[in-house]
């Protein structure tokens, strides 16, 4: 009975960290965006510096009709959102946060399903370019699909290098390997991989297949209520989880001063971090083109992740 | 300057970092009054006692949206044995401020200074009939019109006041003059009162 209860708490404590840091992100991209614009944000959702401001768009977008186009499929128009959303929940779990078993569950091979079903999560956005019968819709899931083949060979690459050097894919097993001196050693896989992570998650700049000034809102432009939010919300879940695994691949995860009672917060803090980073970036550049995309991938991120993986072989060979 | 690659990329970080940590130019609007600046052009206010009817206003306006009723009042004779004036009455002065386009004509072309500008301009209505204001309000405005910012140190002065302070001096000196000519008359009458019981 104990062990039903364990789980099921566990299963609820990842459910409540997917459905609150993902609104944190949001509102915080609303208050920074806002201030490194010179602006203010919301201010008076909730009454206090417009911190209600997302729950006041969910009860909007609930509120509102959702229309299925006549030409869609419609199936596949429906399951779009769900299929872009959970991914990141799945991924969620695998994802340690602190020491001693701090985990949803700890998963053996557990690199490799993180990636696998992140990968999923792009589906979703080819689901609805495809199913929704426009020409935007389309243009955006195509544009989606090429950069799910481009940006996630760099990011697979970049992981492998952490497993090799770790020894292990075992997430927490991972983290326990870890070594303050891996931040340096492993710098360009980690700068690799994050950019490669935004990418995947089409966070400008390299938000192309959504590209709303060009395309509208590439797959998602037939989406209407609640549907459209949830694959708003994929997107900030997707931060979370980007930034999550980034910190637990590269930044060492919960290691830190006092990691043995706070190792939780040191990953807290370091997600936290990074997802003002994916947000820094956005206000900062502007999108690249498509060709750019591409370019930046196949010339600069691939040879980069691949030379990381020489460096973490060469130097694994040397210190063993 | 780009010498380093990348030095571009870090240049843009650092400026939206540090637009960050600056105070955000936002204006709370509903919350704190807005600082318009001089002369700011919201609504036009009517000061009627300075109203003659002579429709210039109503005639001048690109848009015809200034509505105006009068009618004509006997006024009888200064003094007696004059001649009955006609003098025009205001019945209505009304502006439609949905075809209003501020373009101040109206306020330019007035002879007798009847139109200002208010900078006041939170009269957003519901309905687009609403927008036409009557006199009691644009009365109400004229309360809102700022006496007129300072002049420049140096500049020229105003026409009217310039005219106005000929008129004043002319008429002082005019006064003075009669003044003395009084005070002249009265001696010599009182070197001749003697002769009074002449005449």
């Amino acid at each position: 009975v104990s062990g039903t209860l364990d789980v099921v708490l566990r299963l609820v404590a990842v459910l409540v960290a997917f459905l609150v840091l993902p609104l944190v992100v949001g509102q915080t991209e609303h208050k920074v965006m806002a201030h490194m614009q010179g602006r203010l944000g919301p201010m008076y959702a909730g009454g206090f510096h417009g911190w209600a401001q997302l729950v006041a768009d969910g009860v909007k977008f609930a509120q509102k009709e959702d229309v299925v186009p006549a030409g869609a499929d419609r199936r596949v128009f429906q399951l779009a959102p769900a299929v872009s959303l959970l991914p990141y929940l799945l991924v969620l779990i695998a994802i340690p946060v602190g020491p001693n078993g701090l985990v949803g569950q700890a998963i053996d091979a557990g690199l490799f399903f993180v990636l696998a079903v992140m990968g999923v999560g792009v589906l979703g956005s080819i689901m609805a370019g495809w199913a929704s019968a426009n020409k935007f819709s389309l243009l955006g899931g195509l544009r989606t699909a090429a950069q799910l083949m481009a940006y996630e060979l760099p990011m697979l690459l970049a992981a492998g290098s952490v497993a090799m050097a770790a020894g292990t894919i075992s997430l927490p097993g991972i983290v326990q390997a870890f070594h303050w001196w891996w931040i340096p050693w492993q710098l360009i896989g980690g700068l690799v991989f994050f950019t490669a992570g935004l990418a995947e998650l089409q966070r400008p700049p390299f938000d192309m297949p959504v590209a709303d000034s060009e395309i509208i809102f590439g797959a998602y432009t037939e989406y209407t209520g609640l549907r459209f939010a949830l694959f708003l919300l994929a997107e900030y879940a997707g931060i979370v989880v980007l930034c999550a695994l980034t910190t637990v691949l590269f930044l060492g995860g919960w290691h830190g001063p006092l990691s043995g009672s706070f190792g939780w917060l040191w990953t807290l803090v370091k997600t936290a971090l990074l997802a003002f980073i994916v947000i820094w970036l956005r206000v900062t550049y502007p999108r690249l083109r498509e060709d750019q995309l591409q370019k930046l991938a196949w010339t600069v991120l691939i040879p980069l992740g691949l030379a990381q993986i020489a460096l973490t072989g060469i130097v694994k060979v040397v210190i063993s | 300057m780009s010498r380093v690659p990348g030095h571009g990329l870090a240049k843009g970080l650092a400026v939206t970092l540090r637009t960050m940590t600056r105070r955000s130019v936002t204006h709370q609007y509903p919350d704190a009054a807005p600082q318009l600046p001089p002369r700011s052009r919201g609504v036009i206010g009517l000061f009627e006692e300075n109203c003659t009817v002579c429709m210039l206003c109503a005639r001048e306006c690109p848009d015809w949206c200034i509505y105006i009723d009068s009618h004509k009042e006997t006024v009888p004779p200064a003094a007696p044995g004059g001649r009955e004036r006609s003098r025009n009455v205001l019945d209505r002065f009304a502006i439609d401020f949905s075809l209003c386009m501020y373009c101040g004509i109206c306020i330019e072309v007035c002879p007798f200074d009847a139109l200002f500008w208010s900078p006041e301009f939170e009269y957003a209505e519901t309905d687009i009939r609403e927008l036409t204001h009557e006199r009691d309000k644009l009365r109400e405005w004229m309360w809102t019109v700022p006496t007129p910012p300072a002049l420049d140190p140096g500049a020229e002065e105003p026409k009217e006041i310039a005219a106005a302070r000929k008129t004043a001096e002319k008429l002082a000196a005019a006064q003075e003059a009669e003044a003395q000519e009084e005070t002249a008359q009265e001696t010599t009458a009182q070197e001749t009162e003697p002769r009074e019981g002449d005449a």
